[in-house]
């Protein structure tokens, strides 16, 4: 594993991006790189917008200010026809698998290919079962999205993102609320799938344990910012304030309890406007 | 005072920016319509969802619907001795109003929930960001077959409901009621005008099945992704089709049976 | 792919059950079986009143339908109504002097045109003219004389 702390050779390059939901600013000029080939970690307390960065790697969301750049092209200046060529090069796995629930599962990771290639069935039918055999699920090729459970969905997820062989893969959350053994079966097909395939591998978490083990670069966000960013070793050994709260988990620190609002007396003694 | 004249300064904006939306996802979706033809699998689908689906309530409610109507129009015709136009009667408002407005009624509570449910689940499932990101257009797998599959259907069906309704009038006038079974077909037949009623019906089921499909898809699209979200988009695409079908009908039965 | 193949077979029977509705509709509901253009011929006549009559209106001879009104007129030169109508072919020996009035189907029935078929031994062909006619009867009229004539009587015999 190498340490590098600013890798040269960078597949997605986000530089002083700004965006705002409404009033709330989501992010406020933050660079950042993630390097071709390795695991990069996105974390961040909830609600900091993680979903949104990816959303904005995706070319799904526009940023206010700033650039995004995925394979050295700016996301945001491209046109839409190729945009999607772009985005047939990017797996995502969304938290909630997104698997679409009047297909079978063979055919929600069959969709990709058919809708993108003019392959002979045959050949489709390979790639999908050697794709589903790599998460380990040929066996549940007949089901329905609805019969599986949440790290299985996740799995053929990964699955169907996978299809295209793509250059990268960004992964939401892939560790929420799945049992212990689902969450290191998911730790180990994103390690060895970034290996094998030689993927890029984003991952937005806040499952610190999971997410450092396999992960090797980490990027902290917090309020909008970039607070902190390393290997896991590195941030383990963080001096910073943020670093230390995030990855022991104390309720209260630098990253508030409270979700910020004006002065708790005023509010109270306000009129109460509605919102 | 001034907060309710807020609030109605912001209803009314977001109604009109509600339309704005509406009126790009239509053109979205139209954009596509070409699109669906060259694959007949999606479409043939929809048609399964959306018409076949919907078969079956239509043709017992148009079945009653003709033998009720069979019923009341008998007692009111026999009083001025004119039982023999009752085949008239039933066809003549099965075919011009009943025909397409019951149906599509039924079509907005059947199909147009169903379609906005679906839609809107997908939303809240990320099943159609999910969709975007393995750039697939959602507008061409998702929303432009289904807008295909309620334009064709509804008019089918409501051509059901108009004939098997017709076929209920029958029963009742000459099996419970002992009417002539030639006073039934033949005064229809001199009565009812193939170009006036039978194509000026199937236009307004045609613009009807647009409607609808329209407005569920939208609300589908349009919904807020939550369960609750998804649950009032639902009510509002059948209460939103209902008021179109009404409206629309008035403006339809003005423009085409307004000049005799 | 044993599902797919169901589905299709269940839209066939859809779209067909749909069409065959149409079908049903126009032909067994609908006039369009009744009169094809191509096997009918044309005659006018002229009425002083034309009633309620509309196009599409039936013309029927002895009862008997036998064509429909396809067009009506208001000539302002003899200030008469021009009634065109279509025969069905199959009644093509109507004598030239038919006689054409406008009758009321019951009391509150629609108007048709009813043909009187007289003597004569030449008959009407495509385009031909139906020169003896009965304007329509207005309910309206014949009540007012009703009621003049009633008054009258009254009075008569008070006298």
């Amino acid at each position: 594993m190498d340490n590098n702390s600013l890798p040269s050779n960078n597949l997605v390059s986000i530089r002083n991006l700004s965006f705002s939901r409404g009033e709330k600013i989501i992010f406020n000029d933050i660079s950042l790189d993630l390097a071709r080939g390795k695991i990069t970690a996105i974390m961040g307390p909830s609600g900091t917008g993680k979903t949104t960065l990816l959303k904005l790697i995706g070319g799904q969301l526009r940023p206010d200010q700033g650039t995004i750049s995925v394979d050295n092209q700016n996301v945001h200046s491209l046109r839409r026809a190729d945009l999607y060529t772009l985005r047939k090069r990017i797996g995502m796995l969304f938290q909630s698998g997104a698997l679409l629930t009047d297909l079978t599962v063979f055919d929600n990771v069959a969709l990709p290919l058919r809708e993108h290639t003019q392959l002979p069935e045959a050949l489709i039918r390979t790639l999908v079962l050697m794709k589903l055999q790599a998460v380990g699920l040929r066996g549940a090729k007949e089901m329905m999205p609805n019969e599986l459970s949440g790290g299985m969905g996740r799995r053929i997820a990964l699955a169907r993102a996978i299809a295209l062989d793509p250059m990268m893969i960004m992964y939401d959350e892939p560790f929420t609320g799945q049992d212990p053994i689902s969450m290191g079966v998911l730790a180990h097909l994103i390690k060895s799938l970034n290996n094998t395939l030689g993927l890029t591998s984003i991952i937005v978490s806040h499952d610190v344990h999971e997410t450092s083990l396999i992960a090797d670069y980490m990027y902290l966000i917090a309020d909008g910012k970039i607070i902190d960013q390393g290997t896991p070793t590195e941030m383990h050994q963080s001096s910073s304030a943020w670093t230390t709260q995030f990855l022991t988990g104390a309720a209260d620190g630098p990253v508030h309890f409270h979700y910020p609002a004006k002065n708790y007396l005023d509010d109270l003694l306000s009129s109460g406007k509605r919102y | 005072m001034i907060n309710s004249l807020q609030h109605l300064g912001a209803y009314t904006r977001n109604s009109f920016s509600k339309v704005g939306r509406g009126t790009g996802f239509l053109l979205q979706t139209l954009s596509y319509l070409f699109s669906v033809v060259a694959r007949p699998r999606l479409l043939m689908a929809q048609l399964y969802s959306v018409g076949v689906l919907s078969f079956l309530i239509i043709t017992i409610s148009g079945l009653f619907v003709g033998m009720v109507l069979a019923l009341q129009g008998y007692y009111t015709l026999s009083a001025f001795g004119a039982e023999a136009s009752l085949g008239v009667m039933v066809a003549a408002s099965l075919v011009r109003e009943l025909g397409p407005v019951v149906s599509a009624l039924l079509f907005a509570g059947r199909a147009g929930s169903a379609l906005t449910a679906e839609i809107g689940l997908m939303k809240a499932t990320e099943q159609l960001s999910g969709m975007e990101m393995m750039a697939i257009d959602p507008f061409k797998r998702i929303i432009a077959p289904r807008f295909l599959a309620g334009c064709i259907s509804m008019p089918l069906l409501a051509a059901l409901f108009s004939a098997i309704g017709t076929l209920g009038g029958y029963m009742v006038g000459s099996g419970l009621l002992g009417l002539d079974d030639g006073a039934y077909w033949s005064q229809m037949q001199a009565k009812i005008d193939f170009q006036d009623d039978i194509i000026n019906g199937v236009i307004k089921s045609i613009v009807f099945g647009f409607v609808i499909t329209w407005i569920a898809l939208f609300e589908g699209y349009d919904s807020v992704p939550t369960s609750e979200g998804v649950s009032r988009s639902t009510t509002r695409t059948v209460v939103n089709s209902a008021f179109s079908i009404l409206g629309l009908d008035f403006i339809l039965t003005a423009l085409m049976f307004g000049d005799h | 792919m044993q599902p797919s193949r169901n589905q299709d077979t269940l839209v066939g029977l859809f779209v067909a059950a749909g069409i065959a509705g149409l079908f049903f509709l126009s032909l067994k509901v609908s006039n369009l079986s009744a009169f094809s253009q191509d096997e009918s011929y044309t005659i006018t006549a002229r009425f002083e009143n034309t009633g309620g009559l509309k196009v599409r209106s039936a013309v029927s001879a002895a009862g008997v339908k036998i064509g429909q009104v396809s067009d009506i007129y208001f000539d302002t030169k003899t200030y008469q109504a021009v009634v065109t109508m279509h025969i069905n072919q199959q009644y093509n020996t109507l004598p030239d002097d038919t006689t054409a009035s406008i009758f009321t189907s019951g009391l509150l029935g629609e108007q048709y045109v009813n043909l009187e078929p007289g003597g004569s031994d030449s008959y009407l062909t495509d385009n031909g003219k139906i020169d003896i006619t009965q304007p329509a009867i207005i309910l309206e009229k014949a009540i007012g004389q009703f009621l003049f004539k009633a008054a009258e009587e009254k009075g008569e015999s008070k006298e």
